[in-house]
């Protein structure tokens, strides 16, 4: 096969690139620009499209005898995953753009163009594997070493994107192995650091950053009841599940500390309340994708069990799930937890799985805990 | 073996460039020493100046020579940037083409951000030749203020041949020097110091069959340069630096040789490249010649140059492609850690960014065969359709995704 291999600089993109080689594909590395002003130097464990990181994909394909390229994304980056990631938070959802990045650009803009250029599959670094079922039909799954596994931020990959999709680095046990293996063939990044945060972010401050970047007007803190408890400087700049920074004068009748449970940017009110209402018994997700060919409860409509998870390093929690459509034929998923689960918030994503497999994701736009009345919904 | 059509990057060494390089380089010796090892170097350096400048029309006490172009060029235009404003403090000006490679480009803008420098750009036309009238009006135009005239010879992207004559002849009414970066010019086409009138001029050897890592900025005699690098003198103390006497040696047999050749091998050049731009629009018809239009009267254009834009397409996809038919070519512009901007060149010609960025540049060289052209006509067809295919996809998608509404 003719095979693209996304490089970040990073070990584990080498390191795949090196077992797609090994397994005789044609491969071809390729860097992509995700930034118009890359700084010169990495500093700390951060960024990802920094002059350095390609210098290191570069010496990587060197050793590994590949041709390397740098594509440039960064206008599609910026529209579709920095601005995104803004206009997200300003209006009171909590998106992850990593995600969004594996969807928009990885598996849709630089997979068309190898597509188009006459490749046959993308290549990355991530931890998840790709099965095939009895009719040849691709399947997401888990990676072998759970703690690594990245299939959560590859949920939202379609049947087509996991067609072209090759994710060698499957079946390692472990990251220590993967380093072993770097060292052994010779690659200088076997001792890099693994990068962590936003890589548009490069201090790690995202707070900050969106505050130099969303309008924060002053706005009251209200109670589950409305009642009016204190200020905030601007209700964007809060996440739900957060409890320091509220700077709440009084403490609440129970002397129990008080959480964020419901951004509402429309009102520009904070809605805060004690930690078992943070709880949440059922979500219902829109933009709706299935990693592969749904399953057949997801035709029929009839409720299914699943686990579910809504964050990259989450656990994943029982559940039990249905798919409706609505009247312009949309799909929305109703996912009903078995045991309710903790810092839910609209905008995140939640990712379903069977066993290891992903069966598919949506993108949460209410939560309802059980001991409140209304679900938290953030209207787009 | 790959087709080799990317010799305005670099090209093979030459025979007598390598046979003079090896011999100088295992017998050493510091040019400066004053014992018989350094004699011995030293005669060798002067002989290879004395080539070096009869093959450029010049004077062997006007060689400097540098680490190559780039060094050449910043030397020059920061040199005669400080030693004309030492000379007289309202010479601040420098008149600059907006089609220089960033050599020129990036001192300039360098002197305007840290050394008080004010920077009138010369526009082009669409071929890429530079406005005499718009540098008529730059001089005339506060006539004690120009500090110096930049002007390349010939561009290192579209091969256009600039009027440096004429250029010369316009400053010298106001008795401003004049730069120009002979990089591709060189050993490609007639080039003369003395008959230029020129007071400073950037050459360098591995664009005509010497070594990578040398080159020279020939400096009339009358010229007052302020050093750039300091140390041991060497260069009339113009540039400090042990002289690299083996990669001298090279630099001279190279040129010598390309000048000696320069009437046989141009007009063969020129005949190669000419078949390769009728057979890729042929194989392309919707492919554009930049620059100077073909046929190219005689010296107007790069003997080795054929330059185009490829609707539609990137260039670097179109680069790929042909990369991976074994054909070895460029988009023509310079890039910092691989990333393609739309050249400035072309922008300044007046194209637009989409129009830039299908840029492809072949250029020809003293390898070239027959052959060579046939591959590249042979496969730039496909090449062209496959990128034109992967079009602007960095740019927009036709992927189905979550977001975009794929379900089920």
């Amino acid at each position: 096969m003719r095979v693209l291999a996304a490089m970040s600089g990073g070990v584990d993109s080498a390191v795949a690139a090196a077992r797609a080689v090994d397994a005789g594909h044609d491969v071809v590395g390729v860097h992509l620009a995700l930034s118009r002003m890359p700084g010169t130097l990495r500093t700390g464990s951060r960024g990802c499209c920094t002059i350095e990181d390609s210098r290191d994909a570069w010496r990587a394909c060197d050793i590994l005898g590949i041709p390397y390229y740098v594509w440039d994304f960064s206008e599609r980056f910026k529209e579709d995953v920095v601005d995104d990631f803004i206009a997200e938070y300003a209006a009171g959802r909590t998106p992850n753009p990593c995600m969004r990045c594996n969807e928009r650009i990885k598996f849709a803009a630089l997979l068309e163009k190898a597509l188009a250029l006459g490749f046959d599959a993308v290549c990355t670094g991530h931890y998840a594997t790709v099965l095939r079922d009895a009719d040849g039909n691709p399947e997401l799954h888990r990676a072998a070493d759970w703690a690594k596994d990245q299939s959560y931020v590859l949920g939202v990959l379609t049947h087509e994107q996991l067609e072209h999709s090759m994710f060698p680095l499957a079946a390692t046990p472990s990251k220590a192995e993967v380093r072993a293996e770097a060292e052994r063939r010779g690659l200088s990044v076997a001792n890099k650091p693994d990068s962590h945060d936003i890589c548009f972010i490069p201090d790690g401050d995202t707070r900050g950053w969106l505050e130099e970047r969303i309008e924060l007007t002053e706005g009251d803190v209200v109670d589950v009841d409305g009642e009016r408890i204190g200020s905030h400087p601007g209700a964007n700049a809060f996440t739900v599940g957060q409890r320091r920074g509220l700077k709440l004068g009084t403490p609440a009748a129970d002397g129990k500390p008080r959480f964020v449970l419901e951004i509402r940017p429309k009102q520009n009110e904070v809605v805060v309340g004690p930690e078992q209402l943070l709880a949440i018994d059922e979500l219902r997700g829109i933009k709706v994708s299935w990693a592969g060919v749904p399953i057949s409860e997801v035709r029929s409509g009839e409720e299914f069990d699943c686990t579910a998870q809504v964050r990259a390093h989450g656990d994943p929690v029982d559940a039990r799930a249905s798919v409706e459509v609505d009247d312009d034929g949309a799909q929305q998923l109703v996912v009903r937890l078995v045991e309710p689960m903790r810092g839910v918030a609209p905008g995140q994503t939640v990712v379903l799985y069977q066993g290891t497999r992903v069966l598919g994701q949506a993108t949460i736009d209410s939560a309802r805990s059980a001991l409140r009345p209304d679900p938290v919904s953030v209207q787009a | 073996m790959p087709v080799y059509v990317d010799h305005a990057a670099t090209t093979p060494i030459s025979a007598p460039a390598l046979a003079a390089l090896t011999q100088e380089i295992s017998r050493g010796g510091n040019p400066s020493s004053l014992h018989g090892s350094g004699r011995r170097a030293r005669r060798s350096v002067e002989d290879a100046r004395e080539r070096v400048a009869a093959a450029a029309g010049a004077h062997a006490s006007e060689v400097v020579f540098t680490s190559g172009g780039t060094e050449a060029d910043n030397l020059a235009v920061k040199g005669l940037y400080w030693a004309r404003r030492s000379a007289d403090a309202r010479h601040t000006r420098i008149i600059c083409s907006t089609v220089e490679h960033h050599a020129v480009q990036d001192a300039v803008e360098w002197l305007e951000r840290h050394e008080g420098a004010e920077v009138l750009w010369l526009p082009v036309d669409e071929t890429g030749l530079v406005s005499l009238d718009a540098l008529r009006a730059a001089l005339a135009d506060g006539t004690d203020r120009t500090a110096l005239v930049t002007v390349m010879w010939a561009n290192n992207e579209v091969g256009t041949v600039q009027p440096i004559g004429e250029i010369v002849a316009e400053a010298a009414r106001y008795g401003v020097p004049v730069h120009s970066d002979a990089v591709q010019a060189f050993g490609s086409i007639p080039v003369s110091f003395a008959d230029s009138g020129l007071a400073t001029m950037a050459v360098t050897a591995h664009k005509i069959g010497g070594p990578v890592g040398v080159g020279a900025l020939l400096v009339g005699r009358g010229v007052t340069l302020t050093p750039v690098q300091h140390g041991g003198g060497q260069e009339r103390d113009i540039r400090s630096g042990t002289l690299d006497s083996a990669g001298i040696a090279a630099f001279a047999a190279a040129a010598e040789d390309a000048v000696a050749r320069l009437d046989v091998e141009a007009p063969r050049v020129a005949a190669l490249r000419d078949r390769l731009i009728e057979g890729v629009c042929r194989e392309v018809p919707e492919a554009v010649l930049r620059g100077v239009g073909h046929p190219a009267a005689r010296w107007s254009r790069l003997p080795g140059n054929a330059h185009f834009t490829f609707p539609g397409c990137e260039g670097d996809s179109l680069l790929f492609l042909l990369d991976l038919a074994g054909i070895e070519s460029s988009t023509g512009s310079a890039c910092s850690a691989g990333v393609p901007r739309p050249s400035h060149v072309l922008l300044a010609m007046g194209l637009s960014e989409d129009e830039a960025r299908g840029a492809q540049r072949f250029s020809l060289g003293h390898t070239s065969t027959d052959d060579d052209v046939a591959a590249v006509v042979g496969a730039i067809g496909e090449a062209y359709r496959r990128a034109r295919a992967a079009g602007m996809a960095g740019h927009a998608s036709t992927i189905r995704t979550a977001g975009t509404g794929s379900s089920s």
